[in-house]
């Protein structure tokens, strides 16, 4: 069973007036500057008041009231939760890193990290190009979409705004083709999980701006009519758009540009194993092909003889802009920069083939204990999916009670209810760094579970039953905002 | 092999239950002629000699005083920050989908927005934006939603907003056909002039930029700005230095009070500021706050506390009706993973400095920038700008072209600023420097001394 931390006072609860961490104090300066009254706060801001002491107890007491990957499988399907190596981490933070301003004169040592990065990224995806600069993958997503529209703008082609994706395809797809101004038109897949050619052959025209798609798709399946797929949104103008966030699957094995994709967007936090972090910080980084090389978006590192620098505006006029105050998530990139330098050539093509035994094995042990594959003729990429519809019609039980009731046996829950045309699935995906033996102690636990459904059923609705808090009311979460403390009257 | 557990055995025995004879054969279903061939990529290194290339490289960055600012400031991290933000159980984590097993992130984000509402003074906070210029984007998105007055797309942006976040607006926001009207500032005193909003009185707006301190470092006339936006039906987006809200008076309380309007509407910023390392440039993070009335159109997550089935207080994601996995393309951005592993550090640095070391800082930084201003001044060739009242920056100018005075300050170890000749040519010869509380006095010395001696020397040559 789990062990969490449990309840820990907000930390403006902990203070107490004139309780100061004076450690952390400048020293005291002397000098009349001074900011002009009717610009000046009357009073200082409401923190905490607290010792040294007790920010650290309670930080690292909070930290305990966490699942993460250092401390817990985590097969949250789409994301990639593989472990983070502390090596990428410890060299990202060499006070050097640390301390350059990004506008000082440009930094030798960071840059040949960041210029043999794009090219290894380049070789990897097969693509001609590569920016470093969206700080997530949705932003990736943007820079991808907004070159697709600079490119057809280029060419005077202007009535090129519908995007199609698969009904499948991740929230931030549809979302990204909105704030570019795009229409969206959503294609289905047959049973077996492609796509449905005779309704991409009808969604396709004149309006057509590109297709937007996963490949292995969100349906944990290898999407086998690509080439047919590239052929008919080619031939009717249209560009070819990869969401890399199932990278990891195919790394070495198959390249998006080889598949005929234009544009790609990678999730350096996912496939390249930069930390998740609680929600960020993420890095997009994006690559093109030719014809969409002009439009990348700004900075990007390039080589003049022996130096490196940035190249901006003046190099690429028809760039597409800038997307974040300075150079992306400098950082995040590094790190995948480490990441990739251990790996190397062989380690590489590891991922992909060791990602896909573990899910491969898992999706076997499951069936095998009776549990349903979503798509069964199917091998399952690096992930795949499990459906609950047939327990929830015996037991009334759901795919987010199983959910809740793996954490009580110490499993981050897999991703649930996406995608969302499976009913009741679970989204699978253990990574290449899980061992033979906690795939096993998933599969006992979600075997225990099973007879649960079957015997007491109720310990399921009502999970979880072991961490710091039970299942939390949502609703009253959004209809009475309580959003920020506030003191006591 | 790196990162991989399993033995030959497991290997074996995995592929006898998946029933394939290689690994290889895992990968059948993807059309043969598509399959790549061997990668041109690097060998692999070990951990040591990875740790070897790094440190090189880094050392040929070397570690240079620096007195730019211009968006991104270097200011002490307390030891605790990264000690405790690199913990596992906060570097490993994701975004806190399950609650009950993310207390931890999800209470501590909670406090992290109570912490940025008591800075601006404003009701609500998000979870974080990508970086200070995205959010400033993202916050022309939403004022575009939120002001039912306007039905244009028009916002007023002042040429003392931070250029690059102009750049990085029109690139995000003119994807949506939103227009950016600029607005001049006084040339003497170097912040937004009323006069110049004036033309636009009366017409359809939607909202106006304040950036409070300013590109230059200057305080802006932020209750009059306000007061005229208002009057005009037009929102006002407050870009703000969270360390200057120590000092400052917290857009939440700009403005006049008069017709139930105090306070900017949405305020964003740049939060690098409260504990971040500089790092080339990222990762940063941008925070974003706003009225209640426009919490439903503010982007990106959001946490609130509400009680678990037994009534115990707890913390979950809400309002995600907004969001790009519910909404899909009728959300309110496109936004999904954002900064919290940044937003951890900016809460454990708020926790330690408070509201009185927080003070104490800016005081520091003011003190600080203002005794820079009256030591490079005193040099033949450099003079101060402008006259209006700054926090930690300054624009000085030279008598002569900017660069290569830079060029010379960095062969002695000196970032001595940031060059303006290409962004303000109107300016002539204009460096923006910049003084943290990190610069001590030997360091403004330090500085002073190597820029008299260029200016010295370079005007001998001429």
């Amino acid at each position: 069973m789990a062990e969490l931390q449990a309840r820990e006072p907000l930390i403006f609860e902990l203070g107490k007036s004139g309780r100061r961490a004076g450690t952390q104090f400048p020293p005291q300066v002397t000098g009349s500057a001074e900011i002009p009254a009717h610009l000046r706060r009357a009073a200082p801001p409401l923190l905490p008041e607290v010792s040294e002491l007790q920010v650290v107890r309670h930080f690292t007491r909070l930290s305990q009231m966490n699942f993460s990957i250092d401390t817990h499988f985590y097969p949250l399907g789409s994301c990639t939760m593989k472990y983070n190596p502390k090596a990428c981490n410890s060299f990202a933070m060499l006070p050097e890193f640390l301390g350059r301003h990004p506008l000082g004169p440009e930094p030798q040592g960071f840059l040949a990290c960041m210029y043999e990065l794009q090219e290894m990224l380049q070789e990897i995806t097969g693509m001609q190009a590569v920016s470093l600069t969206p700080m997530a993958g949705a932003q990736g997503e943007f820079a991808g979409v907004a070159m697709i529209r600079a490119y057809h703008r280029s060419r005077n082609d202007l009535g090129r705004t519908e995007i199609i994706v698969p009904q499948a395809a991740h929230g931030t797809n549809p979302a990204t083709a909105a704030m570019c101004g795009c229409t969206v038109k959503e294609i289905a897949c047959d049973a077996n999980g492609d796509i449905d050619i005779d309704a991409l052959q009808a969604a396709v025209g004149p309006a057509t701006a590109a297709i937007m798609l996963t490949n292995p798709s969100t349906l944990g399946v290898f999407e086998r009519k690509i080439t047919e797929v590239a052929r008919i949104v080619h031939a009717a103008g249209g560009l070819l758009y990869y969401d890399g966030a199932n990278l990891n699957a195919i790394l070495g094995k198959v390249r998006p540009g080889d598949m005929g994709f234009d544009v790609i967007h990678m999730n350096l936090h996912k496939t390249f194993s930069t930390p998740h972090g609680g929600g960020g910080p993420g890095s997009g980084a994006v690559g093109v092909g030719a014809r969409l090389r002009p439009f990348l978006p700004i900075p990007i590192v390039d080589k003049d003889g022996a130096r490196f620098r940035w190249l901006t505006e003046r190099d690429l006029p028809q760039s597409i802009g800038r997307l974040s105050g300075f150079m992306g998530n400098a950082g995040v990139n590094l790190r995948a920069y480490i990441y990739m330098r251990l790996l190397g050539r062989d380690g590489m093509v590891r991922v992909a083939e060791f990602a896909a035994l573990n899910a491969n094995y898992l999706l076997k042990r499951l069936q095998a204990a009776g549990f349903e594959a979503a798509y069964p003729t199917r091998r399952a990429s690096h992930e795949f999916i499990i459906t609950l519809k047939r327990e929830n019609r015996l037991y009334q039980v759901t795919a987010m009670d199983v959910a809740k009731r793996l954490l009580d046996y110490g499993f981050h829950a897999p991703t649930t209810y996406f995608p969302l045309l499976v009913p009741e699935c679970l989204l699978i995906e253990p990574t290449e760094t899980e061992a033979k033996e906690d795939l096993d102690r998933f599969c006992e636990a979600m075997i225990a579970i099973r007879r649960e459904m079957e015997q007491e059923p109720e310990k399921l609705s009502s999970a979880p039953h072991t961490m710091p808090v039970r299942r939390l009311d949502d609703v009253r979460a959004a209809k009475q905002l309580d959003l920020s403390w506030k003191p006591a009257a | 092999m790196a990162f991989i557990p399993h033995t030959p055995d497991d290997v074996a025995g995995m592929l006898e239950v998946v029933g394939v004879q290689s690994i290889d054969a895992l990968f059948d279903e993807i059309p043969r002629e598509l399959r790549a061939g061997v990668l041109d990529l690097p060998p692999a290194m070990c951990e040591m000699e990875v740790g070897r290339l790094l440190a090189e490289r880094a050392a040929s960055d070397g570690r240079p005083l620096n007195f730019i600012g211009a968006g991104a400031y270097e200011h002490h991290i307390p030891a605790p920050v990264w000690a405790i933000t690199t913990r596992g159980e906060f570097y490993s984590a994701y975004t806190p989908y399950q609650a009950e097993a993310s207390q931890g992130t999800l209470q501590l984000i909670y406090e992290y927005q109570s912490m940025i509402c008591a800075l601006t003074g404003m009701e609500v906070s998000n979870a974080s934006m990508y970086d200070g210029a995205s959010a400033l984007a993202e916050a022309c998105l939403m004022a575009v939603r939120a002001n039912r007055a306007a039905s244009s797309r028009r916002i007023l942006l002042p040429r003392t907003v931070n250029p690059t976040y102009a750049q990085v607006a029109k690139s995000i926001a003119g994807q949506q056909g939103i227009v950016f009207e600029t607005v001049d500032f006084d040339r003497s005193k170097g912040r937004t002039l009323l006069e110049s909003l004036q033309p636009y009185a009366g017409q359809d707006i939607n909202a106006l930029v304040v950036q409070q301190p300013n590109f230059f470092g200057n305080l802006e006339e932020a209750d009059q700005l306000t007061e005229w936006a208002h009057q005009h039906k037009i929102l006002l987006i407050a870009v703000v230095n969270p360390i200057a809200m120590a000092l400052l008076s917290p857009p939440g309380q700009w403005g006049s009070a008069v017709g139930g309007n105090l306070g900017a509407d949405i305020v964003c910023g740049e939060g690098q500021a409260l504990g971040v390392p500089l790092a080339a440039g990222g990762p940063y993070f941008g925070f974003m706050a706003t009225r209640m009335q426009f919490v439903r159109q503010m982007p990106g997550r959001i946490v609130g506390r509400t009680v678990d089935a037994e009534g115990r207080p707890g913390f979950s994601l809400t309002l995600q009706a907004r969001e790009q996995h519910i909404r899909r393309s009728k959300a309110t951005s496109n936004i999904c993973t954002n900064q919290g592993l940044m937003v951890t550090a900016a809460t454990i640095y708020m926790s330690l400095l408070g509201g009185e070391g927080l003070s104490r800082v800016a005081a520091a930084c003011l003190q600080r920038t203002a005794d820079l201003v009256a030591r490079l001044c005193a040099i033949s060739g450099v003079k101060p700008a402008f006259t209006a009242a700054r926090f930690h920056e300054a624009v000085l100018l030279l008598d002569r072209p900017v660069a290569p005075v830079l060029a010379a300050l960095a062969r002695r170890g000196i970032f001595g600023g940031l060059d303006l000749t290409e962004r303000y040519p109107e300016l002539g010869h204009a460096l923006l420097v910049c003084a943290t509380e990190t610069k001590l006095d030997a360091d403004i010395n330090a500085y002073a001394a190597a820029l008299g001696d260029i200016m010295q020397s370079s005007r001998a040559a001429a």
